[in-house]
């Protein structure tokens, strides 16, 4: 603040503090030689009493805390007070004092293997907070799911279980990738193959269009999800043979997936959430399944 | 002094209250105005583009602000779950401030690049769709309705005069950039920029 402003803040302040201390006194007895205020209405007086003691010394405390408070903490101008408190510096003790008292529960665990962390209750209990703060918008509280956000909790997975893995997936992100197959199969090719991507989950289809959707798959589907259609977790190219589905296993939500491709993302972590925090996570999703 | 004389004279009571009662601002307020540390943008700070401002319009339009603040406060349990604190200098060119002080929802001041797009359509749709929990209202009309781009312009050459830097092209191509789109697209341009110029890590 420039030292215009500063005076200006300064001057207006210890006037007022001034003028309300004088106003305070001035009006503390009454005036000998009247009694009332002058106003008659009606024949009614009022009178020009005094304020109460209490009243009167409840003020002057007032203004003495007024002071106090100017003096230690920052109010005047760029006078920065006798304690040298700022907001920022408050905050910055608080997170320090955290940091200590935190800090060495996540080094423990940081440095523990994360199938070890994943055992470890205390440790647990820890994460399921961080994943309700960061991953159950998307992944739901009990890491559940839903539609196009995968179950971490069920033991299938589109980008690998091991506990390597899944961090990978945590800390870097994944985007699935999958184009409209309209533009090369048009529609009869779209339904053909999605008849087809039903018979491999074991789920009624019209056999003769999964023949002809077979033929599709193998050339267009098979670089991705596998020639068995066991998918790719080095594509997240899911399962197409296990009925558990990322977006669902009805007929027309296969030929959703189908005729306008899918595009899942799921946003990295390690830009914004520290290390140690993600080690807890990846352990506790981890833990759901093993 | 007498009474009377102040009480029964208008025109000396009225400059008087104005007198007393303006001290509080001239001291508190208007210095504000003047102060380098909360006027200057953050560093790669841009006014909203076409888009944005009517996303946020929507935004102010839907009441969003009613249930969501954009206020993260210097206190730890703030800073961990929504990340860095809000500093003035992020808001020198919202008019007025969406900081709010009611949280039915989260905190939304760093909301940008957390969630994908996809994510922000299916929960305005129906949030329960996403989060089963949820108490926030569905807004299934944003996929509908469109954006009328004719008055953008003029939103932008107001906006000017209070001091937001748009420029001559900015404010001729708006009506061209919004015209016809629809309003869901604009809400989430307008969402996954916010906070996002402050990156720290929880
Ligand atoms: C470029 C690699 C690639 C090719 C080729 C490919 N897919 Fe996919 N497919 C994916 C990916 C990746 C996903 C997951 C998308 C996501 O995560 O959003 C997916 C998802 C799907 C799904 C949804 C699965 C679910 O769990 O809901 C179906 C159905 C599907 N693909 C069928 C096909 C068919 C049929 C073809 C051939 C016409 C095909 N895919 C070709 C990569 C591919
Ligand atoms: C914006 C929504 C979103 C958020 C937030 C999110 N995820 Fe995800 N996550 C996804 C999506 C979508 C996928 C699937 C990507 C795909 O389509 O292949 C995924 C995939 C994953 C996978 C891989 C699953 C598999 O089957 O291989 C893991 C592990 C995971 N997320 C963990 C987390 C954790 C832990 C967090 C919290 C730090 C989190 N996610 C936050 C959307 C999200
Ligand atoms: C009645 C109050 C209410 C209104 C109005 C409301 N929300 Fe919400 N919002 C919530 C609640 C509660 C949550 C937490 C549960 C959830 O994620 O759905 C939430 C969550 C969110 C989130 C996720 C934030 C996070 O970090 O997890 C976003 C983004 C959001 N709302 C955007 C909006 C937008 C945009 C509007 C206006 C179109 C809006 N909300 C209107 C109550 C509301």
């Amino acid at each position: 603040m420039s030292s215009f402003w500063s005076g200006w803040i300064i001057l207006l302040t210890v006037v007022t503090i001034i003028g309300t201390a004088w106003l305070l006194f001035a009006n503390r007895s009454r005036p000998n030689d009247q009694e009332t205020t002058g106003h008659v209405f009606d024949g009614i007086e009022e009178y020009d009493n005094p304020m109460p003691a209490w009243w009167f010394w409840m003020f002057v405390i007032t203004i003495i805390f007024g002071i106090g408070y100017l003096v230690v903490y920052p109010g005047l101008g760029n006078y920065k007070g006798t304690l040298g408190w700022t907001e920022i510096g408050q905050y910055e003790a608080e997170v320090a004092k955290a940091n200590s008292e935190y800090g060495p529960i996540y080094q423990k665990y940081a440095a523990m293997s994360l199938e070890d962390v994943a055992k470890d209750e205390k440790a647990m209990r820890m994460a399921g907070r961080l994943f309700s703060d960061n991953c159950a918008q998307c992944h739901g509280s009990d890491a559940r799911g839903s539609r196009g956000y995968p179950n971490l909790a069920d033991g299938d997975w589109i980008w690998g279980g091991g506990a390597g893995q899944i961090k990978t997936s945590i800390n870097n992100g994944r985007q699935g990738t999958m184009p409209s197959w309209l533009p090369a199969l048009k529609e009869q090719g779209v339904d053909e193959v999605s008849e087809y991507v039903l018979s491999l989950s074991g789920q009624p289809a019209d056999s003769d269009m999964a023949a002809a959707g077979e033929k599709h798959f193998q050339t267009y589907c098979v670089a991705c999800h596998g020639a068995d259609g066991k998918g790719n977790p080095l594509m997240g190219a899911p399962n197409l043979t296990d009925d558990i589905w990322l977006y669902g296993g009805k007929r027309a939500q296969i030929r959703t997936s189908v005729n306008e491709g899918r595009n899942g993302v799921m946003p990295a972590q390690q830009e914004s959430l520290y290390p140690e925090k993600i080690h807890l996570l990846a352990a506790y999703v981890y833990s759901l399944s093993n | 002094m007498k009474h009377e004389a102040i009480e029964k004279n208008l025109g000396l009571m009225i400059p008087l209250i104005i007198v007393a009662i303006s001290f509080g601002g001239l001291v508190e307020i208007v210095p504000l105005f003047f102060d380098k540390n909360l006027t200057e943008p953050v560093d790669g700070l841009e006014p909203l583009s076409a888009m944005e401002l009517e996303g946020r319009d929507i935004y102010i339009r839907e009441g969003c602000h009613v249930c969501h603040s954009q206020m993260i406060r210097p206190f730890r349990w703030e800073t961990e779950r929504y990340g860095h604190y809000s500093v003035s200098g992020e808001h020198v060119y919202e008019h007025p401030f969406l900081w709010g002080s009611k949280r039915t929802g989260p905190d939304l001041a760093r909301v940008g690049e957390r969630y994908s797009d996809a994510w922000h359509r299916a929960h305005l749709y129906n949030p329960r769709d996403v989060v089963p929990e949820s108490n926030m209202p569905a807004f299934p009309w944003l996929f509908e309705d469109t954006i009328d781009g004719s008055i953008t312009g003029t939103k932008m050459s107001a906006l000017r005069t209070v001091g937001v830097p748009y420029t001559d092209e900015d404010i001729a191509g708006a009506e061209q950039a919004v015209d016809g789109k629809l309003e869901i697209d604009a809400m989430i341009a307008y969402l996954q920029q916010l906070g996002t110029l402050l990156k720290h890590k929880r």
